[in-house]
């Protein structure tokens, strides 16, 4: 299915937004690795809802704005996006990176959104200062990376089949990955302390094979949230909706089922 | 024109490079012995006094988590230089002012080593290879926009004698910055900036400040420093003195030849050794997407394998020179006129294995033999003379290009 693309010139900079299918919104926040929105899973969401994707500025060859500095950038962009957009009764999915903006966002306001489901997400720290609670993705050679990301390692990208454009692109948005997350690494210190304040039903999805986050963090993050649920997917790394689409479609369709029930 | 000796204080007995990842950032500390990095500094120590001795100036410098350069802290050493020795110039290039969480704290280091040698300081500002990104924990984005804003609190504090000033910069801040000592010199040390490309020059000419190039070769030179000229012309409305421009190159010069490609090939050490992969060298932000682009792929340095340090074609790039004395005089005085003159001589005298005999009998026939040549052609000509001549050369772009000196312009 293809999605429609426009881009909205906010006080603070341009973002380019993707949607497809209609239906209950569903807005996507995609992680360091980039959209996700044209993956086999939104496709199979898509069916029933309707997918909006903003690409984080940075990514995908877009600028990002001159004063970003981080994650608390990112967050207050989006409070004007979600102005933008007329976001309203949305499901709101983050991944990873994506996960960390979406429960900041949580943090400050629900008003907007009906549920939250967290992807293999980051934002938190659990452990000590030594312990090293995410792995340092930019301290790992690439196949490592590819073996702590992937259940499946063998279904990793591989540079050599990309083109240079698409290794521009890889390489822009490894530097945008970078200008949210670099120091506190993956994570605002602050975060733990504001979780308490989402007060929707949220769903915490996590590869069982996640080696970058693994699914203790998971469960951790979800004690920090009230009355939010854990979901392992099996024989998934830390992007289960690549690697599993349909156990990780399933899953959602279960979770925003049992709130119409409810 | 002035010779400014210097090595980086490596620390070489480490396991083949085969046997290992990365000689940056990630080789475990066991592999340093302390007793043997004691007699190290004690003997780079020695090395720089010998340099003054010989009439030369002294330069050093520091980098982290690496075997490369033992030195993580260049205050340290050159304040151990300002008690040592007595009328050499000493060269910090540079303090990592992009790292640095406080600038306020290099301002006051760079003032009690200039007050401690009686104004024999030339403070240099670098934004830092890209390897130290990880050691310093500092993403490397937006780098050079942080060694500017560093760069105006130094120099701030540094010519403020009137008590407190305010800086609340986008990175820096002091609400009451009024440093003790002031500097020696007035009204401030010499600064030298590192130049890698076109684009890094105008500030460093707007400000009359000492642009220094490493390693750039006849490949790139003429980008940078005509660069510079042009800018410094056009904003101070005359020609930028020599003293303006400096030049590192890898330099060992012997009796005879067999002795000269000996030594400069224990030299190459520098290049060689430097075993480092693509997720050090490749921090994200410190290059442009196309360039870390190329990188991911290997296509360009940090791959993880030695880039090419082979004798020949490095003094074919004017990144080496070696030979006799008359030798290194004709190769050095060839790049001199090509690159259009500059009035500083950065000397990489020692690296690896080359012992100190070795060592030694290079920086004296350098001293002796081939610098005093050189500051005769400099004086020989003037900047406007000298710019002139070389932009007549044709362009050599006979050497091809690779990740080398983009790895170590800075």
């Amino acid at each position: 299915m293809d999605a429609t693309t426009e881009t909205l010139d906010l006080p603070q900079g341009k973002i380019t937004v993707s949607r497809k299918g209609s239906g209950q919104q569903i807005l996507l926040l995609h992680g360091g690795g980039g959209p996700v929105i044209n993956l086999p899973f939104a496709d199979a969401l898509a069916e029933n809802y309707e997918l909006i994707s903003p690409v984080h500025p940075g990514y995908n060859g877009t600028p990002a704005p001159d004063h970003f500095d981080g994650m608390s950038d990112l967050v207050h962009f989006y409070l004007d996006v979600l102005d933008a957009i007329d976001i309203d009764n949305a499901i709101l999915i983050g991944f990873s990176m994506g996960g960390w903006l979406a429960a900041e966002l949580a943090s400050i306001s629900c008003e907007k959104f009906s549920r939250l489901i967290l992807v293999d997400a980051v934002g938190v720290k659990h452990g000590g200062p030594t312990d090293r609670d995410i792995a340092d993705v930019f301290g790992l050679p690439g196949d490592k990376l590819a073996q702590i990301m992937w259940h499946d390692a063998s279904k990793a990208p591989d540079p050599a089949d990309m083109t240079d454009e698409q290794m521009e692109m890889m390489a822009g948005n490894r530097i945008a990955l970078a200008l949210y997350t670099w120091e506190p690494y993956m994570h605002n210190p602050k975060l733990r302390h504001w979780l308490h304040r989402i007060d929707i039903p949220t769903l915490l999805i996590w590869g069982a094979s996640d080696g970058l986050v693994p699914p203790d963090y998971g469960r951790k993050y979800a004690a920090l949230i009230p009355g939010a649920k854990f979901v392992e997917i099996p024989e998934a790394g830390h992007s289960p909706q690549g690697e599993q689409p349909e156990k990780f479609v399933q899953a959602v369709t279960q979770f925003v089922g049992e709130g119409a029930a409810s | 024109m002035r010779t400014y000796w210097f090595t980086e204080d490596c620390y070489p007995d480490i396991p083949p490079l085969e046997e290992i990842e990365s000689v940056r950032v990630n080789l475990p500390n066991s592999h340093c012995d302390p007793q043997r990095a004691h007699e190290l500094y004690n003997w780079y120590l020695d090395l720089w006094c010998m340099a003054e001795e010989k009439g030369l100036d002294i330069m050093n410098n520091e980098h982290h988590q690496t075997i490369t350069c033992m030195v993580p802290a260049a205050p340290l050493m050159l304040a151990v230089l300002a008690r040592e020795t007595k009328t050499a110039r000493l060269l910090i290039l540079g303090n990592p002012v992009s790292n640095r969480r406080n600038p306020v704290r290099v301002a006051e280091e760079m003032a009690m080593i200039d007050v401690l040698s009686k104004g024999r300081l030339d403070c240099g500002l670098v934004r830092g290879v890209p390897y130290e990104a990880q050691p310093a924990n500092r993403s490397p984005l937006r780098g050079s926009q942080r060694v500017w804003e560093a760069h105006d609190m130094i120099m701030k504090a540094w010519t403020t004698h009137d008590g407190p000033f305010n800086f609340e910069g986008r990175w820096f801040h002091g609400r009451q910055i009024n440093i003790w000592p002031r500097p020696y010199q007035e009204p401030h040390p010499p600064v030298w900036i590192t130049m890698g490309g076109r684009t890094s020059t105008p500030p460093v000419a707007q400000h009359k400040h000492v642009g220094a190039v490493f390693l750039a070769g006849y490949p790139r030179i003429r980008e940078i420093f005509d660069g510079y000229r042009e800018d410094y012309l056009k904003m101070h409305g005359e020609h930028a003195p020599f003293d303006r421009l400096a030049y590192l190159g890898l330099v060992y010069v012997a009796d005879d030849e067999a002795k000269a490609r000996e030594g400069a090939e224990k030299l190459l050490w520098y290049m060689s050794a430097n075993k480092v992969p693509p997720y050090w060298s490749n921090p994200p932000g410190y290059h442009p997407p196309k360039v870390a682009a190329q990188i991911m792929r290997g296509a360009r340095g940090g791959a993880g394998i030695p880039l090419t340090a082979q004798l020949d074609d490095q003094i074919a790039r004017g990144n080496v020179f070696a030979g006799t004395p008359d030798q290194v005089y004709e190769q050095i005085k060839s790049f001199w006129e090509y690159s259009g003159g500059f009035g500083n001589m950065l000397m990489m005298g020692q690296a690896g294995w080359l012992d100190h005999a070795e060592t030694e009998r290079s920086m004296e026939l350098y001293a002796k033999e081939v610098f005093p040549r050189l500051r005769e052609l400099e004086a020989s000509t003037t900047p406007e003379e000298a710019w002139e001549k070389s932009k007549a050369m044709p362009i050599r772009d006979n050497v091809a290009l690779d990740g080398f000196a983009l790895e170590f312009v800075r």
